[in-house]
């Protein structure tokens, strides 16, 4: 087992915790940035589609996973993002001013939403945020003079110093693109989990009532939350937008928002990593399912019919799965499994079971 | 003048009055306790001084500010900490954490600077950890330094949240039942860190708590209540010979 000796505070304060752990980030990124050179454009491109679904992850982590409010309407400030983005390009503003505007204009938007939803916890705030990405559609469909309606859009490459940056045409790029903004997005998330501001997110989630006594704004909190938790899933919008090419109302359905939400609780709510993972499965799941269908259909004499809602329905079953046996997600289970190998042969089951938690005060509710 | 007073506080839910035109002051370095039978509303004055409930009549005021003027998350801000009868910890988060948002009202940074993490949120994570660090060593906390508190037992807990309260760097400290559930031992330790409370760092404390040895052993004065009226106020020897706190406890001599 690696231990850390700590001699100085910024040891906790920076985001990693030695040189070795800083190396590893820095290979694997390296060796992601690198993709264009080892992967056919087909896996690049799926690649990208995991990229973009993992910042989208990321907005939503940062509402769900270390805020605690729950949200089934992240489809809807995808779509906002994506429509404030391909209108400013179509008004003639440059991509990379685009871009951040899409972002904060959809912050803003989150505001807008987040003021009457401050007063609505758990299942009453997942309910309200439901319409939200259910009203979306139909917004989208009746503003037809700025979003096309039900025939939608279409947005082909866009240009950054003149350079052609395309799903398509130049791959590559925007493989890079993508990558470059979810860097980004993650260093601001872990800055953001360092300072005062994420604390005070992780303190609204845990205990409101003790959180005021600290001197927390829940209001105030949740609606930054809700602020910063919009712009990323704007941005994933604005890429997602550029992935797809054409999109219209149906493109950003309530099933993304409840994909989104699974995709982060597969993953491990309240962790960076956890976004990522569980991109990763939501990504990668339906190339699976359809490699293995050709395979099961194959052992079974060639049978390959469509079964309609199968994806869907392995979603709701791995689902399931991770809530009945392994509630901190695929992160949780990594650091298990890591754990068993750096105590090795000293790890013990209950390792990580929690300790039974006592009783809350219930009745300042 | 007093740090705290209440002036003829009334608070009634309905038909129920959970504080019956209660006065009482707070005076600068002192440790008052509040004791009663269950019920008597101990807690509920707590909850008053946190702004969680409004007084339907009276008024509350700290430091020469009125207090009823002064929003849930602003108390804090004056300087008035509290820690809870059923501990209120941020449980998915470790020890060094929970204190750390105990800095929260001492942050100067905003959004931005959080974000990009500049040199000035730099400056302030240093000086908040060795703040923070200053209440860990006071308090024996270090072996629990990075330990989630969901796996923490529970008498950790209970100085966990003294801890945190510390953190804000209060006026005034409410520690609501301190040594409920704590075994004899750390009961002591408890009446010795709020002494070391008054004197080393210059706290007012405020506490409710059932352990009498552990009122008689700290506090200054006490004030006995009983469904929701003060029943006796003065020193532990003084409220323990009181014939009517006498009487609320055990009932009429025959």
């Amino acid at each position: 087992m690696r231990i850390v000796f700590k001699t100085n505070y910024m040891q906790d304060i920076r985001p990693w915790k030695d040189g070795y752990q800083l190396t590893l980030y820095l290979i694997l990124l390296a060796v992601v940035a690198a993709a264009p050179w080892w992967l056919d454009d087909f896996y690049l491109g799926e690649l990208t589609n995991v990229l973009i679904w993992a910042i989208a992850g990321l907005g939503l982590m940062i509402l769900t996973g270390h805020t605690g409010q729950a949200s089934l309407g992240h489809a809807a400030f995808l779509a906002f993002g994506c429509y404030a983005n391909v209108v400013l390009i179509e008004a003639g503003v440059p991509f990379l001013i685009a871009f951040p505007v899409a972002g904060i204009l959809t912050g803003i938007a989150g505001v807008t939403v987040a003021i009457p939803a401050l007063r609505l916890h758990g299942i009453y705030l997942a309910i309200f945020t439901l319409a939200l990405s259910i009203l979306m559609d139909d917004i989208i469909v009746l503003a037809e003079p700025i979003t096309g309606g039900v025939a939608g859009k279409y947005l082909g490459g866009v240009e950054i110093f003149g350079f052609l940056v395309d799903r398509w045409a130049t791959p590559a790029p925007f493989f890079w693109l993508v990558l470059g903004v979810a860097v980004l997005v993650t260093l601001g998330y872990i800055n953001l989990l360092r300072s005062p501001l994420g604390r005070s997110f992780i303190a609204v989630r845990d205990s409101e009532v003790s959180a005021q006594a600290m001197g927390v704004d829940i209001a105030r909190t949740k609606m930054i939350s809700f602020a910063l938790s919009c712009a990323v899933t704007g941005w994933a919008g604005a890429l997602m937008g550029l992935y797809a090419g054409a999109f219209n109302n149906e493109t950003f359905s309530v099933l993304i928002s409840i994909q989104l939400l699974m995709m982060i609780v597969i993953g491990g709510l309240g962790s960076i990593h956890g976004a990522f993972l569980g991109a990763i499965v939501i990504g990668f799941l339906p190339q699976f399912l359809s490699i293995s269908k050709e395979y099961v259909g194959a052992l079974f004499g060639g049978n390959t019919v469509a079964i309609p809602g199968l994806e869907f329905g392995i979603f709701g079953m791995i689902l399931i799965g991770f809530i009945l046996f392994e509630p901190m997600g695929l992160y949780g289970r990594w650091l298990k499994i890591r754990t068993w190998f750096e105590l090795f042969p000293f790890y013990r089951k209950d390792m990580f079971k929690r300790q039974k938690s006592y009783l809350k005060t219930e009745r300042l509710r | 003048m007093s740090l705290l007073e209440f002036e003829n506080v009334t608070l009634k839910f309905g038909g129920l009055t959970a504080v019956d035109d209660l006065s009482f002051s707070v005076e600068q370095g002192e440790v008052f306790a509040i004791v009663g039978p269950n019920g008597a509303g101990k807690s509920t004055v707590f909850n008053l001084i946190s702004r969680f409930y409004d007084p339907s009549n009276g008024a509350i005021r700290f430091d020469g500010h009125d207090l009823l003027q002064v929003k849930p998350s602003g108390v804090a801000d004056h300087g008035v900490a509290r820690t809870f009868q059923n501990i209120e910890l941020f449980e998915h988060a470790t020890v060094l954490q929970n204190l750390l948002v105990g800095r929260h009202r001492h942050r100067r940074t905003n959004l931005i600077s959080d974000i990009l993490f500049t040199r000035a949120a730099r400056r302030q994570e240093l000086e908040s950890r060795e703040k923070v660090e200053q209440i860990i060593d006071f308090l024996d906390l270090q072996a629990f330094r990075d330990k989630m508190i969901s796996g923490l037992p529970y008498g950790v807990r209970k100085v966990v949240e003294v801890a945190r309260a510390l953190a804000t760097e209060p006026k005034l400290l409410l520690l609501d039942e301190p040594a409920s559930g704590l075994s004899v031992e750390e009961t002591t330790d408890m009446r010795w860190w709020i002494d070391d409370i008054r004197r080393q760092m210059g706290i007012t404390v405020l506490m409710v708590e059932h352990d009498m040895g552990l009122v008689s052993g700290v506090s200054d004065r006490v004030l006995a209540m009983a469904d929701g009226a003060k029943l006796a106020l003065g020193t532990p020897a003084q409220v323990q010979s009181h014939p009517a706190v006498v009487e609320a406890y055990l009932g009429k001599a025959s």
